[in-house]
């Protein structure tokens, strides 16, 4: 049996009981116990001081690649839990874009497991929509949910075909589950090495058109009213979506979304230089789409913040931009760039916050967490929404460094995480504690 | 001493006006030595240059050689294919080894975008721009701004029309910074498929029809037009491309003037461009590979730490 946890003097934000005060949580046996001023002091409770400081149901994102199997080299499910603890995040969801392709009962199993050894965040496995990600057969749904997967994507790969995105959504609706798309236009956005626009006409490189994305968000929208599935568009990334989505909302289809902190963040005057660091897909776009993204958070359009936490080897980006890798790694900078970018200029309060990172991705993918009511899991999040610090990728715990934002000044971090009633991270021991391999 | 080089030369787009003007200045001596019987200067002896050609090149790693060579530095031509790059090599592990080496320069020519800065930042040796991916081609791009000189003996205010594949075309950006720089007018002619996004915004004048850009223009650079554009479903076909975008003499007869005619070649005859026109009386097609050699020189003399006023006159470099 655990130690309970006694977290102290904490300003409580849960947006998913409308809790929003001064006071103290007990954790025991794994779970939330009670919130009080009066909870007294279990003698061998472990204290947690959060004076000052921000306690919410722990982060939840929905959107990582860990690379396990097949790219060991670059991340493991361990140290992307660690990663991912460090950043607040007390849940991940780990894409089926590894080798081999997360597309059996076997491998989600082996997600599952692996996650567990780990003991750090937890990994929820994202099974493949179809079998190898060739976007021909469907994957068994009713056996990678049985197994643990919390949701379908051919994630790197778009679903090109609208017959098999159209089953998928259909045969979802069994298990519960929601269909994750990765939203491209191959024919569109082929060879495309950055958003096309300005920018890449002056650096001279392939442009990937924001036509690509809302293409297909459009026709997912179109399938998940015709089919009434649950369709998530990942990663959105432009203007033209956000307003489809907004639409698709306000004719209340069973549509849900996510966007990125670079997204919120950058736009693609990043990739000047040719900086291989500001590679991704989708790209990173035009200041009226980084602002779009923006108002999509702070009115709901977009439900939820995710990584797409995409870990690269350094050699892999050091190179020409048009053959770098696309992705970069995200789960210890989203905190500090949700708050710093998003809470700080008043576009979201600390209570839209947590309910973008915590309540809402815990109900779109039907996760444990997301919330502080008692009964609920034992996963917190403790934030010092004023600390000030400097991205120093060499001191992450994930196993790669390709970010834009080293050197960059933020505001706001975790603090301490706290899964399953167990703390599993804490900034004041950073260092202290080697880092997962 | 007027405004240096730096170290490399990745593009016209990060140089001032003043930096441009001084390589085409410097430039001007730099044609007589070509005209010598003995054609040569001990500019950059005791200089190493590599040429370091990823894609195919016949013109500008020629003109690139003669230009090492009438300076008297000692170069080496290294071709992608054949070397340790087709094994499988990095481009900064190719790099790294050609520093270690002790090279002074090198000339890159690369089918990726910004691969000469990518360059430029890893190694201490200046690095030269022979063209990178769908970028620049700063040397093409003086060279042209060179024999537009010789002939208008000014560019300020000049309308240049660049014809053709500008959403591919490096010669045409590196064109668009120059002469905008410069402050001669600068058109962009081509069916809209082949014209980049937001190009409006780097100052130029789109003009939708071969029509209009003979009307406004008072030279037009004839870009080649790349045979695998219509695979790729850019264009129909070649036929139709020369039927509405094609430069004949018939439709220059409708000009409101002569218009100079330049091309940085190769030509496709037929195609972007009819024979009378590319072997008429205001073409200046061969003019411009003979500025070609004036401009290298220039640039390799100005990167190497040469003055201006020592161009041509047999001058050192010190160092």
């Amino acid at each position: 049996m655990t130690r309970p946890i006694l977290v102290l003097g904490g300003r409580v934000v849960d947006p998913s009981r409308g809790t929003d005060e001064v006071t103290d949580l007990l954790l025991a046996g794994g779970k939330v116990e009670a919130l009080g001023r009066d909870l007294g002091r279990p003698d061998e409770a472990v204290l947690v001081e959060a004076a000052g400081k921000v306690v919410a149901p722990g982060l939840i994102d929905l959107h990582v690649h860990l690379r396990e199997p097949g790219q060991e080299d670059v991340e493991t499910v361990a140290s992307g839990a660690m990663a991912a603890a460090a950043g607040g995040f007390s849940a991940v969801c780990a894409m089926p874009n590894t080798d081999p392709v997360t597309d059996n009962q076997a491998a989600i199993g082996f997600i599952v497991s692996q996650a567990q050894r780990a003991g750090k965040a937890r990994v929820y496995p994202i099974g493949a929509i179809s079998l190898g990600q060739n976007g021909q057969q469907l994957a068994e749904f009713g056996e990678l949910v049985g197994a643990g997967a919390v949701a379908v994507s051919d994630d790197g790969r778009p679903v090109v075909s609208s017959h098999l995105m159209r089953t998928a959504l259909e045969y979802a609706r069994t298990f519960g589950i929601p269909v994750a798309d990765h939203c491209e236009d191959p024919t569109l956005a082929a060879g495309g090495a950055m958003h096309e626009g300005l920018v890449s006409t002056r650096l001279g490189l392939k442009g990937i058109p924001a036509a690509a994305e809302e293409i297909m968000v459009a026709r997912d929208i179109l399938l998940a009213e015709h089919t009434g599935g649950h369709v998530h568009l990942c990663h959105i990334s432009t203007r033209g979506s956000v307003e489809l989505i907004r639409r698709a909302k306000e004719k209340g289809l069973r549509v849900t979304a996510e966007a990125c902190p670079h997204h919120f963040t950058l736009t693609h005057e990043a990739c000047e230089g040719y900086n291989t660091n500001a590679k991704m897909n989708p790209p990173l776009r035009e200041p009226e789409d980084r602002e779009a993204i923006r108002q999509g958070l702070r009115d709901g359009t977009i439900d939820c913040i995710c990584t797409d936490h995409a870990p690269h080897h350094y050699d892999a980006k050091e190179r020409e931009f048009d053959d770098a890798p696309n992705g970069i790694i995200g789960l210890e900078t989203a905190l500090g760039l949700a708050i710093t970018e998003l809470v700080q200029p008043g576009l979201l309060s600390l209570n839209d916050l947590v309910n973008r990172m915590s309540v809402m991705p815990a109900r779109i993918f039907n996760l444990t967490g997301g919330t502080l009511a008692p009964g609920a899991a034992g996963d917190v999040v403790v934030i010092d929404p004023e600390a000030a610090w400097v991205v120093r990728p060499e001191e992450f715990y994930s196993k790669s460094r390709n970010t834009p934002f080293a050197g960059r000044e933020l505001r706001g971090r975790a603090e301490v995480t706290i899964v399953r009633g167990q703390v599993v991270f804490e900034h004041a021991r950073r260092g202290s504690v080697a880092p997962a391999g | 001493m007027t405004a240096s080089l730096g170290k490399d030369l990745v593009g016209l787009e990060p140089l001032s006006a003043e930096q441009i003007q001084l390589i085409l200045d410097t430039a001007e001596p730099f044609k007589e030595v070509s005209e010598r019987p003995i054609k040569k200067v001990p500019a950059l002896r005791g200089k190493t240059i590599v040429n370091l050609f990823f894609e195919a090149s016949t013109r500008t790693r020629i003109s690139f050689e003669f230009a090492e060579k009438r300076l008297s530095a000692d170069t080496v031509n290294v071709a992608a294919a054949g070397s340790s790059v087709s094994k499988g090599e990095t481009l900064v592990d190719t790099a790294r080894n050609l520093e270690a080496m002790r090279i002074d320069m090198v000339v890159i020519r690369h089918g990726a975008s910004g691969a000469a800065q990518f360059l430029g930042q890893r190694i201490r040796s200046n690095v030269i721009n022979a063209g990178d991916g769908k970028h620049e081609h700063p040397t093409q791009g003086l060279l042209d701004m060179l024999t537009l000189r010789d002939r208008f003996k000014r560019l300020r205010g000049l309308k240049v029309a660049i014809c053709g594949d500008i959403l591919h075309s490096r010669v045409a950006r590196s064109n668009i910074w120059g002469l905008t720089k410069l402050g001669a007018e600068v058109g962009v002619c081509g069916p809209a498929s082949l014209l980049p996004r937001n190009v409006h915004q780097l100052g130029v004048t789109i003009l939708p029809r071969i029509e209009d850009a003979i009307q406004w223009a008072d030279a037009l650079n004839i870009l080649r037009l790349q045979l695998e554009r219509m695979q790729s479903g850019f264009l129909p076909s070649l036929r139709e491309y020369n039927r509405v975008f094609g430069v004949t003499s018939e439709r220059l007869s409708k000009a409101p003037k002569d218009l100079l005619i330049l091309h940085p070649g190769p030509m496709n005859r037929g195609v972007e461009i009819d024979s009378d026109v590319a072997d008429g009386p205001h073409s200046v097609i061969l003019p411009q590979v003979t500025n070609g050699v004036a401009i290298r020189m220039a640039v390799l003399y100005l990167l190497a730490g040469g003055s201006p006023d020592w161009a041509g006159q047999g001058g050192g470099v010190d160092g």
